[in-house]
């Protein structure tokens, strides 16, 4: 019975999304006051019809219900409990209910913290959202129905995939999808804005909070997926150019690009037109990443079943919202004005170089990510786009990119002085070169990448501190009021900042220092790696809730001092006949040791990886620190007064310090 | 008006690229082992435990290779089309029973007929992974020299059958 409410209550939030998709919006074409006030309750309505139909989902894997198809293909009867929550998302029907669910909340907490837009602005931007929400609630409801049944019913569930059964599974699909969807934000603000032909300071001002919320969760969403990778599969590696991380890539590079193009549009009313393109942009590649995953296009890790009418529809989908935004865009953009001029060295110039850099990135992930099947359609045999390509094409783009970030937070808008800004960063350039070339020396391995890197890094770093001496110059006051009397929304970009030079040490040991073997080990047997001796202990047998496993100890010591133990699993899971493979990790600031277990041989001995992975942690702290900084930002004080401030329209604000 | 219309001509054209996509399988590998000689092996034959099989036996035939499994649903949706094809006596199909347990294969074979002139036991696989099988139901056309000139992923389909596998047997045949 449960089911089939919970499948009755979508087929009601579909009805209330196609109100919303379209009333309101008429509604503001028409003046009509009472239609665009329906977009707030019918907002709310949305989302409690939705998140009871996710309950009743959660209710049928909780209660183990095999009569409903999704739950019986999803999850197991021996499947501890937080693993059938999360197996909510586990497969096809279910992540596009949890799409769908976020799309319902970020709706009503647009409807929310909405009270100081204008009436039209609000009515066109939650239709919008509507809008969307119909496109994936008619998808579930006609071809991926999570509430079907399945008569007679099965005894006990096929498991959910024991990839899938880690705690990565309860954050990282939900974080993630709180960055795809959150951009939906961001792009219905942009389609409204163009409806309506307001494409001014306030609006980008308006989308400006949401755009780095979502990019926060963005953020956080793909690091959590990194680290997953990297304890999960067993070889070490934190990103794999897979078709479905690009898919998560490529919001993520023209999101940035978008949170810095919002932030020239507010400040100086320029890259009006470029703002809204990223914007649709933005969103237009989560939902291409949708499609990709979900049609099953392209081969992936991440693939689940496929099925073309899926596909069909998803790309229908696609062209009604991609395509009849990108037409909406040429239509209105060229009636936009061309916003504050600026010199070619300027902060702007700066912004929009890497802006420009950024795209191009995007756009070279999305070439590679769709080339095997550019040449396919094409006739011209099957290709695989690896690492090779990747690397290639994203360390000459990324490189002035991050050089050129040292720079714009400094430069002054319209007119910078070149000659002021060299001497200004002299110091700052000096102290990188050298230390970039002094650092690998000293850990016995200088490459022309190791030294590049390091070097980014450093001139991030240096730049930033130069910044901030900058900032806070002057006696008057403490430091602590200086410090204060500076907006957060500066102290975001400046952590932020320093997250990618954090990220890009890590990348750059990581791959420059990192050491791996791979032996035969007798219990007792010794291994050495970077200065370790790794003692194999031998191996016993683990029983889990639903697997079975073989977990094998390593005794870490360094010049015969004890400093700890990996133990790592090799595990079967039962009822999906799955091996799996636990990685043993220590995991530390300077470096991490990492053990999994291979292949039993002959006589006892078993097959072992042993990885030392220098500064690997650092790859995620910076993208903690990246996502702690827009955090800083968006508790600026600036969005707090806002709310006070009911019917602030743009002008008065316009006074206040700007983070960018 | 121009400019601002060229990312949705780059968007409709990427849309052509993905439409035809989702009409190609991506799993769908062309077979390294098309022009080569097929892999030797000497196996267990179903129906008679102490006889066995080897690819040699059919020098100067055209004959199918067809991987299969009791426990395959996909084998089942193509196994009406082979006993057909078996009936007419056009080509030898040999099969290659394909990590299964000898009595639930013979009771398939006797419930739903049997297509094969022969069936070989490759009870670990270790066969199949010389052929490159990577799912079942999988089959080879091989020909008179002993060469694979055709692999076919997945079940036999009755287009398959008529446009592909019929006419190249019967062009090897003439050979």
């Amino acid at each position: 019975m449960i089911p089939e409410i919970g499948h009755f209550s979508l087929i009601l939030a579909l009805l209330v999304a196609l109100t919303l998709g379209s009333l309101p919006i008429i509604g503001a074409a028409r003046g009509n006051v009472v239609w665009m006030g329906l977009a707030r309750p019918l907002a709310r309505a949305q989302f409690l019809l939705i998140a009871f139909a996710f309950l009743c989902l959660a209710y049928a894997f909780a209660a183990k219900d095999y009569s409903v198809l999704y739950v019986a293909s999803n999850s197991n009867s021996k499947l501890p409990i937080q693993f059938r929550i999360a197996a909510v998302w586990g497969g096809h029907e279910g992540s596009l209910l949890l799409w769908a669910l976020i799309l319902s909340v970020w709706t009503v907490a647009v409807s929310a913290f909405s009270k100081h837009l204008p009436d039209d602005m609000r009515a066109r931007i939650l239709g919008v959202m509507g809008l969307i929400s119909v496109g994936f609630l008619l998808f579930m409801l006609m071809v991926s129905n999570p509430f079907d049944r399945l008569i007679p019913a099965a005894l006990d569930g096929r498991d959910l995939n024991p990839l899938l059964q880690d705690p990565g599974m309860i954050f990282h699909p939900p974080m993630l999808y709180m960055g795809y969807v959150g951009f939906s934000v961001a792009f219905a603000f942009a389609i409204a804005a163009l409806l309506g032909g307001q494409l001014d300071a306030a609006w980008a001002r308006w989308s400006r909070p949401w755009t780095t919320l979502a990019w926060v969760f963005l953020t956080v969403g793909i690091m959590a997926g990194s680290n997953w990778a990297y304890y999960e599969l067993g070889w070490g590696g934190w990103w794999f150019w897979d078709a479905v991380e690009n898919a998560s890539f490529m919001p993520w590079l023209v999101g940035t690009a978008l949170i810095h193009s919002l932030a020239v549009t507010e400040k100086r009313g320029s890259f009006k037109a470029w703002t809204v393109l990223l914007a649709i942009c933005a969103f237009s590649l989560s939902l291409l990443g949708t499609f990709l995953v979900r049609s099953g296009v392209l081969t992936s890790v991440h693939a689940f079943a496929t099925d073309p009418r899926r596909g069909v529809f998803i790309l229908a989908f696609l062209v009604i919202v991609i395509g009849g935004s990108l037409a909406l865009f040429a239509w209105r953009a060229p009636t936009v004005g061309r916003g504050g001029k600026f010199d070619v060295v300027s902060r702007e110039s700066f912004l929009l170089a890497n802006n420009v850099l950024l795209a191009v990135a995007a756009m070279s992930v999305l070439l590679g990510t769709l080339y095997p099947l550019f040449l396919d359609a094409l006739n011209y045999g099957k290709i695989s786009v690896g690492p090779p390509y990747f690397d290639a094409v994203f360390a000459p783009l990324m490189t002035p990119a991050l050089f050129l970030m040292g720079i714009g937070p400094i430069a002054s808008w319209k007119n910078a002085s070149l000659p002021e800004l060299a001497m200004r960063l002299r110091w700052a350039f000096g102290v990188s070169v050298v230390t970039a070339i002094i650092l690998p020396l000293w850990l016995g391995n200088l490459t022309p990448m190791i030294g590049l890197g390091l070097f980014l890094a450093f001139w991030i770093i240096a730049t930033t501190v130069n910044m901030v001496r900058h900032r806070l110059r002057g006696a008057d006051q403490s430091l602590t009021s200086r410090v204060k009397a500076v907006p957060r929304a500066w102290w975001g970009m400046v952590i932020a900042h320093l997250g990618i030079a954090v990220f890009t040490i890590g990348v750059t040991i990581v791959k420059g220092f990192e050491s791996e073997t791979a032996i035969r080990m007798m219990p007792g047997d010794v291994a050495h790696l970077a200065g370790f001796d790794f003692t194999f202990k031998g191996v016993k047998e683990v029983q889990g809730p639903n697997y079975t496993a073989n977990r094998g100890e390593l005794l870490v010591s360094k010049n015969g001092v004890e400093r700890t133990i990996l133990n790592t699993e090799k595990r079967l899971y039962t009822v999906t006949n799955m091996p799996m493979t636990e990685a043993g990790i220590s995991p530390a600031v300077i470096h991490d040791l990492y053990a999994s277990l291979g292949e039993p041989l002959s006589d006892g001995a078993w097959s072992v990886r042993i990885y030392h992975k220098p500064m690997v942690e650092w790859i995620w702290v910076g993208c903690l620190m990246m996502g702690l900084g827009g955090l800083l930002a968006l508790s600026d004080r600036r969005y707090r007064m806002k709310k006070r401030n009911k019917n602030s329209n743009g002008a008065e604000l316009g006074q206040e310090e700007v983070a960018i | 008006m121009k400019r601002a219309l060229i990312p949705l001509i780059i968007f409709l054209v990427v849309v052509g690229f993905l439409f035809k996509g989702l009409f190609l399988n991506p799993r769908e590998v062309p077979s390294p082992l098309v022009g080569k000689p097929a892999p030797q092996f000497s196996l267990a034959r179903l129906d008679a435990a102490d006889a066995t099989f080897s690819p040699k036996e059919m020098l100067d035939k055209v004959w199918l290779l067809n991987t299969w499994a009791s426990w395959c649903a996909a084998c089942k949706d193509e196994h009406p089309l082979l006993v057909e094809l078996a009936k007419s006596n056009f080509v030898p199909i040999i099969g290659l029973n394909y990590k299964d347990n000898n009595q639930d294969a013979q009771k398939w074979l006797d419930e739903a007929g049997n297509p094969y002139a022969i069936n070989a036991v490759d009870a670990d696989g270790r066969v199949g992974i010389d052929y490159g099988v990577y799912g079942v139901p999988e089959t080879y056309v091989i020909d008179k020299k002993g060469l694979i000139a055709y692999k076919q992923i997945g079940p036999i389909t009755m287009e398959a059958l008529r446009d592909k596998i019929v006419p190249l047997i019967k062009q090897l045949q003439a050979q």
